[in-house]
């Protein structure tokens, strides 16, 4: 690639390596990423003029910080193991999908499917997110500070979804083990989806979730918590019929 | 997938750039559907004419000579603008009708996109890049409009397979997504005197807004009924010659994204669409409810 497209923002090996997107592709940007070996002293990376692209930044698999100015389009940090992703701006479908570990916080809103199928590490959006946040969650832990939309947490397995606003229709239908904690109002709970009791272990872990995402003057007892009723866990003859 | 695209102006400094800007819009969304692509751009009504837009596989021959035979057969007078495989008709608004049914009868080849005072219809089989040369579509002004790209999955990729779909005067109808009870919508339709064109589903949506609207409802009012009487996925984004309209179906798998300003009000299936509009970094951006209708009027 050309060495006139990479700049850095000081002379000393870890500070920021800076890929204008609007001058290289996605693709440069995305291979240097890849070609990160364990203790690479290039830490900090940064993204300008992302303009809804799909996939930036994503298969990122070790501990660096990448900060991506403005929004992007579908799958941003999809399947990240162990980077700390910021997008300063909005996120299109399926941010953080398959996320394995480290951290991806949104500044602005992020759209439906956040955080689908991911394993681990934590997604923090800011603004609202969209429908089907968390789906099929398997481990992931989700913050996100205003509403989420419907069909939220849909078969999720496991982690944790908190929620400070509202939620939409049908929270955590058909939902494993993955517990949903919802600070607003529940439009309406999906199948087998209902309000739990919340006991301290939940409020300490909610205090642990709500400090890692950085949010201060909300506390845990501030929210409802919402879990399986787990009477969809075996085949029941009674609901041949619905098949 | 496909992709939808529209562009309500506010600000009438716009106007001139609005094909410009509809266009690299619709053409930022080409790997959404690699199909066909349409355009219907909404131009100023002049009050003393009406358009039709037309098009043909065999323009040389069908669009020759029409003007003339047109106007002694309806007897006032009439123009053609030649674009391509598109041409525009002008004629005197009360003569539409006519018009409309004379064309049909001395050119049986000939296809009608779309008409009304001011709506002109553009589409073809083909990238959006493609068409919006073909037609030259970047130089058209006009307040409002609308685009599409498509992928095709409920009917044959053809010219008249494109989207945008109109089947009432100034009315059209662009779509992302797929309808299940298309084909019975449709007979009821037939069976109120609606005439189609293609065995396509988006066609029948776009005929039962227009069916919606001659009953006597508003824009509005004809996309809430979509809801109850349309079963499938849909987000779609409809033109009428003073407004522009957006709804998605209740389980909103289509996306969309929408921006506002003093300027403009607009619609892409994805933010990727809107990073060229001016202003856009201080835009209100926000993604349109699932089962809620939005519409602007001038």
């Amino acid at each position: 690639m050309p060495a006139t497209k990479l700049s850095k923002t000081a002379a000393h090996d870890n500070a920021s390596r800076v890929f204008d997107l609007d001058a290289m592709s996605l693709r440069e940007f995305n291979q240097a990423l890849h070609k990160l070996t364990p203790g690479s002293n290039e830490t900090a990376w940064e993204a300008l003029n992302p303009k809804g692209n799909h996939s930036v930044a994503v298969g990122v698999d070790q501990p660096v910080t990448i900060d991506v100015r403005g929004s992007v389009g579908y799958y941003c940090g999809g399947m990240n193991d162990g980077a700390a992703i910021t997008v300063h701006g909005s996120a299109g479908p399926g941010v953080g999908e398959n996320m394995m570990s480290g951290s991806i916080t949104i500044k602005g809103d992020a759209s439906q499917y956040a955080g689908a199928t991911g394993r681990g590490g934590l997604l923090v959006i800011e603004g609202n997110a969209s429908s089907r946040c968390g789906i099929s969650m398997k481990g992931i832990d989700i913050v996100v500070h205003g509403n989420i939309g419907h069909m939220s947490a849909f078969m999720a397995q496991s982690g944790n979804l908190v929620v400070l606003g509202d939620a939409g229709d049908a929270l955590g239908d058909s939902i494993y083990e993955a517990r949903l904690f919802v600070r607003g109002k529940v439009e309406s709970l999906g199948a087998d989806c209902i309000a739990k009791e919340m006991r301290a272990e939940h409020l300490d872990l909610l205090q642990g979730l709500l400090d890692r995402a950085g949010v201060t003057g909300v506390k845990p007892a501030e929210f409802k918590r919402y879990g399986s009723a787990r009477t969809l866990y075996n085949f029941n003859i009674d609901n041949a019929d619905a098949y | 997938m496909c992709g939808i695209v529209g562009l309500f102006l506010k600000d009438k400094a716009l106007e001139p750039k609005l094909g410009a800007m509809l266009s690299e819009m619709l053409i930022s969304l080409s790997d959404r559907g690699p199909d066909s692509a349409g355009i219907a751009i909404y131009g100023a009504s002049s009050g003393n004419e009406a358009k039709i837009t037309i098009q043909s596989a065999k323009p040389e021959r069908d669009f020759r000579g029409l003007d003339t035979e047109l106007a002694k057969a309806i007897g006032v007078p009439v123009s053609v603008a030649v674009k391509s495989t598109h041409a525009v008709v002008r004629t005197r608004p009360d003569k539409i009708d006519e018009a409309r049914e004379t064309i049909q009868a001395l050119r049986p080849d000939i296809r009608i996109m779309g008409a009304g005072d001011v709506v002109e219809i553009y589409k073809e089989v083909g990238l959006p890049e493609a068409v919006v040369e073909r037609f030259d579509v970047r130089s058209m002004t006009g307040t409002h409009g609308i685009g599409h790209t498509r992928m095709a999955t409920e009917s044959a990729v053809t010219t008249m397979g494109a989207h945008p779909f109109s089947t009432g005067a100034d009315q059209c109808l662009v779509h992302n997504g797929s309808l299940s009870n298309h084909n019975n919508v449709r007979r009821e339709l037939v069976r109120e005197g609606m005439k189609f064109e293609t065995e396509n589903d988006t066609e029948v949506a776009a005929a039962y807004l227009s069916s919606q609207m001659a009953h006597g409802k508003n824009l509005g009012e004809a996309l809430e009924g979509t809801l109850s009487d349309l079963d499938g996925f849909f987000t779609f984004v409809v033109g009428t010659k003073n407004g522009f309209g957006v709804v998605r179906d209740p389980i909103a798998c289509k996306p969309a994204v929408m921006a506002e300003t003093d300027q403009y009000v607009a619609f892409g299936s994805e933010y990727r669409a809107l990073t060229k509009l001016p202003g856009i970094d201080n835009a209100r951006v926000w993604e349109p409810e699932p089962a809620t209708v939005y519409f602007w009027e001038h």
